[in-house]
């Protein structure tokens, strides 16, 4: 592809709190401003046709795959990634830390976008059945899991989320 | 002596020590390492299943933007070895497999050209750009096809594309054909499976500046890596360190030798600068070997009360096109051997052989030959039931080895020994865990209503650890049984340990930590475990075979024993008592029955390392490495049950409950076996309902190309699935470990399956193949309707 757009393009994005400034060629994916741009390597690419989505991410509040959104979509908006969840490398964020405590991961690699897509699934609806999060969290593959324990850390903020309303 | 051991960490469920970096987004996985001055390679792949190569022009690549390089095959022949498999079967003719094809390409994917330049954008804009003239041939992609007289044949020493013939057996099959009451065939296809690990593969060469090459690769076995591309580019092992990072699933894709391996270190040395490759998925889907890929006809001889008597197999293995690392021993040894599973089938006659197609190669997959020995074994026991119509638990405690029959030899063959076992236990456990007989209940009370519900159930056996060393030579391996293990003490007390293993997922970090942690007593937080570094890594063989905890965990138990014992001697010397005065334990060496104050574990390893008063001849230091060769190789068993519901109006299965019971021997860490059981029956459902690489017959064209098209499971298609153990400890390692990483993969296919015909059995339908898809399902009940009503 000769005729590639060279013509680079200005984005400004919040990252985690922090206003970030970067310049890209129009073809690049969001995913990759993150990861190449900005050195966010928690966010992963595990497919190119949208389907496993390791490279969730929270963008004005909603989990997105980061694959499917062009960096200059992404311009002026707020994004919040795994890096972004806890801060400081103080306590985990209660995801975190039920992934931690129930087994929910063993490679690692999926287990980034599984939680920001298990964070949307709870601030959706904070006491899911198992079928609910099962149904829910269709959109990201898991290949080490089997899901079994996935499933339980899920059930178990479930079941926290309850007690505290 | 009472409660000897203060703390023990082995059997504990903890949680594992290295998750923190992977739930905060801090894992190091190879592609997220950059060098500077990074170059990029991409790969241009064959189009075609079979092609000649006429042509191959380079020009308007080369002068894309940004590209520093662009070669073919042919501007590689001579500067670079061939790919040479790993374990080769006696007998195996092995063809020739150039890193980039030079004259011929043979499955859709393979190399053709590549191109190296600044960015991976640039890198895959020029590899569009290189314009090859191929003259396409017909292909085989089939391997009853590929057998058969007048099929394209792939390569010249190789004829009837059959590169291997390996018999196995015992026992005299025909007197059992002639003494059973009946004789019944079966022919099972085992699908062919994309691992599908969550990370694909990548790599980063790093020339360094006195003259030795860095290469982060993700590989389950870094040492053998290490050979092999220091043997194929040419430089010393000890010029090139392997760093393998987090790794993002393994499941056996990851320890062979792939050309994308070779060509980053070659073209970093070549350009002087780091070279990255990173694989994107779709182009995984051919360029990352396959798994399973085999036909089995079946014919079992059996008496009325549903004993076997004897069992005969007539295996095909598809390779795919070339021999990758371990194919001519999958198909072969790691299948037949196991073809009589949990049973005791004292007649057996087993011959496989080994084809090659036009397709991806086919190498190890979680289990890598013993889920389709196990399939073997199992779909006949089930098949004899059904025949029958007796329960299909009880034909298998007909069948079952008993537990007083080990070690037990099965068909009095040559190479196979289970060490222990108790199938009876697993299948009690399961039985009550799963709630049987209520559940028969059920399925027969619904059957009544047209409800369709099915109760599958799987026994297995195999082996894993392969081992002694001296044994892998008499099956054609070119390396050995060992794991190594250095367990360093510093002079303060703390712990590291160099394990040859690799965990890819497997939580080593937490598993080799507590087996050190009990011989040494001291707190598992005293104790790091290094893995995946050349450099720091003495010596190993890796992970895979379900080895890790029975080899690797071995290794560790023997090097921190022999630690205790030189401490013991140091401390003894300080102490100026006789050594068989002392006692060791929770970290302080003590004199029963004396006022004697204790003496701490650092305070001894301060005294090894300055070596004031150590004992005559004794050598300063605490740090012991070994090289364990197990003497023998541990059996793990289990029995699996399952419970489907099928809808008859879309043939979807929906999978109730699962129930594994899994005698893996010694358990170092449930939570972490349970999460081995949970992850391998999934990817075995995966098998059995979902997934399937799929050709065109007749052009070769891979249709499963991307994860659109091959149905990795989601949550919401499998359901929870509960583990439980037995524990029957392997007398042939000092930890009474077997393996437990591939069992679920083993007994999940045909478990699954089983529930499947159990539900459809009002149908009249006794045998379909995997997957058991929905259109596949509903064309077999509505077949069997429509014949019904004719």
């Amino acid at each position: 592809m000769t005729d590639t757009d060279e013509k680079k393009h200005v984005v400004t994005i919040d990252v985690n709190g922090a206003r970030r400034i970067a310049t890209v060629e129009a073809r690049k994916l969001l995913v990759h401003l993150l990861r190449d741009d900005l050195g966010l390597t928690g966010t992963h690419v595990g497919c190119d046709t949208s389907q496993c989505g390791a490279c969730t991410v929270d963008i004005d509040g909603q989990a997105v795959k980061s694959c499917t959104v062009l960096a200059v979509m992404a311009d002026g908006s707020s994004i919040t990634t795994i890096e972004g969840l806890a801060p400081g490398g103080g306590a985990l964020h209660s995801i975190q830390a039920a992934f931690h405590e129930h087994h929910a991961l063993q490679c690692g690699f999926c287990t980034p976008g599984m939680i920001m897509a298990v964070r949307q699934l709870l601030k959706q609806n904070p006491n899911p059945a198992e079928s609910d999060i099962r149904h829910q969290l269709a959109g990201n593959i898991c290949r080490c899991t089997g899901y079994t324990n996935i499933v339980r850390a899920v059930q178990s903020l479930a079941s926290e989320a309850q007690r505290h309303d | 002596m009472t409660e000897a051991i203060a703390t023990r960490y082995v059997g504990q469920p903890l949680r594992r020590r290295e998750d923190f970096r992977f739930v905060t987004g801090k894992g190091r996985y190879t592609d997220d390492i950059k060098a500077t001055g990074m170059l990029h390679m991409a790969v241009l792949r064959s189009p075609h299943a079979h092609a000649v190569i006429r042509q191959v022009d380079l020009s308007a690549a080369m002068a894309a933007p940004g590209v520093r390089l662009a070669l073919s095959g042919a501007d590689l022949a001579g500067k670079i070895g061939s790919i040479v498999p790993n374990w080769i079967i006696p007998g195996t003719k092995v063809p020739d497999r150039p890193v980039v094809a030079i004259d011929r390409v043979r499955f859709v994917g393979e190399c053709v050209a590549l191109v190296v330049a600044e960015t991976q954008a640039m890198a895959h804009d020029a590899v569009g750009l290189i314009d090859v003239d191929f003259e396409t041939l017909p292909s085989v992609i089939d391997e009853e096809a590929a057998i058969r007289d007048g099929a394209p044949q792939l390569h010249d020493n190789v004829p009837n594309n059959i590169t291997t013939v390996y018999r196995m057996g015992g026992g005299d099959y025909g007197k059992a054909a002639r003494e059973a009451d009946q004789i019944i065939t079966l022919r099972v296809a085992n699908n062919r499976l994309i691992p599908t690990c969550m990370e694909t593969r990548s790599i980063l060469a790093e020339p360094n500046v006195d003259g030795t090459l860095t290469l982060y690769l993700q590989s389950q076995v870094p040492h053998m890596h290490r050979r092999w591309i220091a043997d194929t580019v040419g430089i010393s092992e000890h010029q090139l360190r392997i760093v393998a990072p987090d790794i993002g699933g393994g499941f056996g894709a990851k320890m062979h030798l792939y050309p994308e391996e070779l060509l980053c270190p070659y073209l970093a040395r070549h350009l002087g600068a780091p070279v990255k490759w990173w694989e994107s998925r779709s182009e995984s889907h051919q360029s990352t070997n396959h798994g399973r890929a085999h036909t089995e006809m079946l014919e079992i001889a059996f008496r009325n009360d549903g004993k076997i008597l004897g069992l005969k197999v007539e295996t095909l293995g598809n390779v795919g096109a070339y021999l990758s690392n371990m194919a001519s021993g999958g198909p072969t040894v790691n299948t037949i051997n196991f073809g009589t599973g949990a049973y005791k089938i004292e007649h057996y006659a087993a011959r496989s052989r080994v084809v090659v197609t036009n397709t991806v190669p086919v190498d190890a997959y979680r289990g890598y030959g013993r889920p389709e020995g196990a399939y073997i074994a199992e779909r006949a026991i089930d098949a004899v039931a059904r025949h029958l119509n007796l329960d299909q638990v009880e034909v298998r405690r007909r069948n079952f080895i008993q537990s007083d029959d080990f070690p037990y030899r099965p068909y009095n063959g040559p190479a196979v020994m289970y060490d222990s076992g108790n199938y009876e236990g697993c299948l009690a456990k399961a039985m009550e865990a799963f709630n049987y007989e209520a559940r028969s209940n059920e399925r027969d009370q619904l059957r009544a209503k047209d409800r369709y519900r099915g109760i599958g159930v799987a026994a297995y056996t195999h082996m894993c650890g392969m081992a002694p060393s001296r044994r892998l030579s008499l099956m054609g391996f070119n390396r050995g049984g060992w794991e190594s293990a250095r367990v360093s003490v510093d002079s303060s007390g703390r712990v590291t340990i160099f394990s040859g293993s690799m965990s890819q997922g497997h939580g080593h970090v937490t598993s080799l930590a507590q087996v050190a942690a009990d011989v040494l007593q001291v707190p598992i937080e005293d104790i790091d475990v290094v893995q995946g570094d050349t450099k720091q890594v003495q010596a190993g063989h890796g992970t895979f075979n379900s080895r890790s905890m029975a080899v690797g965990g071995s290794s560790v138990h023997v090097s921190s024993t022999r630690v205790v014992a030189k401490a013991k001697k140091i401390a003894a010397g300080m102490l100026e008592v006789d050594e068989a005065d002392v006692s060791y334990r929770a970290g302080q060496f003590t004199v029963p029955g004396t006022d004697i104050a204790p003496l701490k574990f650092g305070a001894v390893a301060r005294m090894a390392y300055v070596g004031h008063k150590l004992p005559d001849g004794m050598e300063p230091g605490l740090d012991e490495t070994v090289f364990y060769d197990p003497k023998g190789m541990g059996a793990p068993s289990g029995v699996h049950m399952a419970y489907v519901d099928v809808d008859p109006e879309t043939g979807i299965v929906e999978i109730l409950d699962y129930v594994a019971v899994d005698d893996a021997g010694t358990i170092i860490n449930p939570l972490l076996a349970g999460g081995q059981i949970h992850g391998g029956v999934v990817q075995g459902i995966a098998q059995a309902l979902y997934e399937e690489v799929s050709y065109d017959p007749d052009t070769g064209q891979l249709m499963t190309g991307s994860l659109l098209d091959y149905a990795v499971p989601r949550a919401e298609h499998v359901p929870a699935i509960r583990s439980l153990f037995q524990e029957t400890p392997s007398p042939t390692n000092p930890i009474g470990v077997k393996g437990i990483g591939e069992s679920g993969s083993i007994a999940a296919p045909p478990c699954t399956v089983h529930a499947v015909l159990d539900a459809l059995s009002p149908f009249g339908i006794k045998h379909l193949d995997m997957p058991m898809t929905p259109p596949r399902v509903w064309s077999a009940i509505q077949t069997a309707r429509t014949g019904a009503s004719q």
